[in-house]
């Protein structure tokens, strides 16, 4: 933890909060109440869509700091989601008696261990994608934009030839199928999993980057990667870091995304980097409470419109970004740049 | 090491900006304990000087050495390592890091020392008023004091600072020349880029004076602030038209 020997004085002028985009996610919810018109489907679409969106939000927190930090377009991003999801998969055998079994502990230790299986392998992969493929084209936009949809199409031949192009299954564990009803109201059980796993990503990320120095050195490069090294810091070892828990939470987000569709194709990665992008856009190039906010409007607002206006659905996110934009043209939480 | 060699040299230094030669050998000492006033026409060299210092940009040819060093080829978070602090001409303030938050990162050993933090409230009171708020928020010259707090919040062998009364107000400039004189009564060294003749004049011990990427004069400030040809030979203007 941070903190100054001593005793510091309290200060007399506090830093202001924006509230303004905090409110948007509540305002887009309860706007969708009136339209939807039933009590039961308004849960069950606002429950989806925030499950959705805090699948989307750990896929893209880990994105939008490559971005904001290491200033790195990087199209790989989804090769991490397909990798994560297939390594759960290629250790499901292994925990399958828990992950079936009729107890709630057993199949969450069998989650939370294909979760850091995941985890450990896009981890040490985005270490390699960094070290060979990244490093070498920093500071040249165009060059990582084609790199890194090299690597994302490798990746997907790769998963191709080991499992073939057709989809595999990935069955929830038993306690986490089916639905929690009360009275007219069935949430899914998987989905209230998955917003509790997004709260907990987000209070750690928002924790570690507020309360710690690492935090402080990641949220201070992000806007001034010079300064950050004149101060006596190696930024590119920060670099490689952020880079492995970004990739890290692309695979948690995969698996997460496996077991929400219980099933898994080798192009599963990109399908959702539109989303991915949009959401990192709309937060703002490097803001991760951006991103938490940008994720859930994202997936709630396509859940209503689905609902709604099924054709809308297809534009909806696209709308959004662009109102979002004409409001904040930097996303909700810009970031100061240098 | 010898108590009288330099602290910093510099010899023959070559820097090259992608297709421009910017500094085409510059030859600069700054002894220890001294104010160093680095001197020069717009465009000639100075801000090139401190950041091929601190490794932000890296000699083509000629030699840095620091305290007994070679860091020429240093990586420039070394460099800060080895104990140099630099304030660069943009400040360099973290804007969405409140004023706490820029000093905690400055402060690389550890917990800021609150007997330190007490000495630099009391050269910049702003800093404790505005403790926990947004350092973008700050006014120009209260920037310019976290910029300058953010460097000696810690001891350090050396400061590079580059221009800290560019856009100040008189009464800030003022406060400045006031907190650097406090500053040299520890001892310190420091090198310091300036426009503003009469704060060079108030300051400097030494000085140094550059024109199209050379070092073309070197000597004591006193000398140089009574000797208006050489000002007008040097920079083209005397010192007292700028007072």
């Amino acid at each position: 933890m941070i903190a100054v020997r001593g005793h510091a004085k309290p200060a007399t002028h506090k830093r202001r909060r924006d509230v303004a985009p905090l409110l948007l996610v509540p305002v887009v919810v309860l706007i969708a109440l009136p339209l939807v018109g039933s009590v039961s489907s308004w849960v069950t679409l606002t429950v989806a869509g925030l499950a959705m969106g805090m699948i989307i939000f750990i896929i893209a927190s880990g994105l939008t700091l490559v971005f904001g930090l290491m200033d790195v377009l990087n199209f790989g991003h989804g090769a991490f989601i397909s990798i994560g999801a297939y390594a759960a998969a290629a250790f499901a055998p292994w925990v399958a008696a828990s992950l079936h079994a009729d107890s709630l502990a057993l199949n969450l230790a069998a989650l939370l261990s294909l979760i850091a299986v995941a985890m450990v392998v896009t981890g040490a992969l985005g270490y390699a994608f960094e070290r060979i493929i990244v490093m070498p084209v920093y500071g040249q936009h165009l060059k990582q934009i084609l790199v890194t949809i090299g690597g994302v199409i490798v990746a997907e031949q790769l998963i191709i030839a080991v499992y073939g192009p057709v989809q595999i299954a990935l069955p929830l564990p038993t306690a986490f199928r089916g639905s929690l009803v009360f009275g007219d109201i069935a949430v899914e059980r998987y989905r209230l999993i998955a917003v509790a796993v997004g709260l907990v990503i987000f209070a750690a990320m928002e924790l570690t980057l507020n309360r710690t120095k690492i935090g402080l050195l990641i949220r201070a490069g992000v806007e001034n990667g010079e300064m950050v090294q004149a101060l006596g810091y190696h930024i590119r070892r920060l670099f490689v870091g952020v880079f492995m828990v970004g990739s890290a939470l692309a695979g948690l987000g995969g698996v997460m995304w496996g077991f929400y569709r219980e099933a898994l194709t080798p192009g599963m990665g990109m399908d959702v980097m539109v989303l991915v992008f949009i959401v990192v856009v709309i937060g703002g190039l490097g803001s991760v409470g951006g991103c938490f906010i940008g994720a859930l409007l994202v997936a709630v607002t396509a859940n209503y419109a689905g609902f709604l206006a099924p054709k809308l659905a297809l534009i909806s996110n696209i709308l959004l970004m662009a109102v979002i934009l004409l409001w904040r043209s930097r996303g909700l939480y810009p970031v100061a740049k240098r | 090491m010898s108590e009288r060699a330099p602290l910093l040299s510099l010899a023959g230094v070559n820097t090259h900006i992608g297709p421009y030669h910017i500094l085409q050998g510059v030859d600069l000492e700054v002894p220890r304990g001294a104010l160093t006033m680095l001197l020069g026409r717009n465009g000639a060299g100075k801000t090139t000087t401190l950041r091929t210092i601190m490794g932000l940009w890296h000699a083509s040819a000629g030699r840095v050495r620091f305290d007994g060093a070679d860091i020429t080829a240093w990586a420039t978070a070394d460099i800060a390592q080895a104990g140099i602090a630099y304030v660069p001409e943009n400040m360099g303030i973290f804007s969405d890091l409140t004023v706490r938050e820029n000093l905690l990162l400055a402060a690389r050993s550890g917990p800021i020392d609150e007997t330190r933090l007490r000495w630099i409230f009391s050269l910049f009171p702003a800093l404790e008023r505005f403790w926990l708020l947004a350092a973008g928020a700050l006014s120009g010259g209260q920037k310019q004091m976290l910029s300058i707090a953010r460097a000696i919040i810690e001891p350090r062998k050396l400061f590079l600072i580059d221009e800290p009364t560019k856009g100040l107000a008189p009464a800030i400039i003022a406060n400045m020349i006031a907190a650097f004189r406090e500053l040299k009564k520890h001892d310190t060294t420091i090198l310091v880029v300036e426009q503003n003749f009469l704060f060079a004049k108030s300051l400097g011990d030494t000085v140094a004076v550059m024109d199209n990427g050379r070092v073309v004069h070197t000597g004591a400030m006193m000398e140089l602030a009574e000797d208006h040809a050489l000002q007008h030979r040097l920079l083209g203007l005397s010192l007292d038209q700028h007072q």
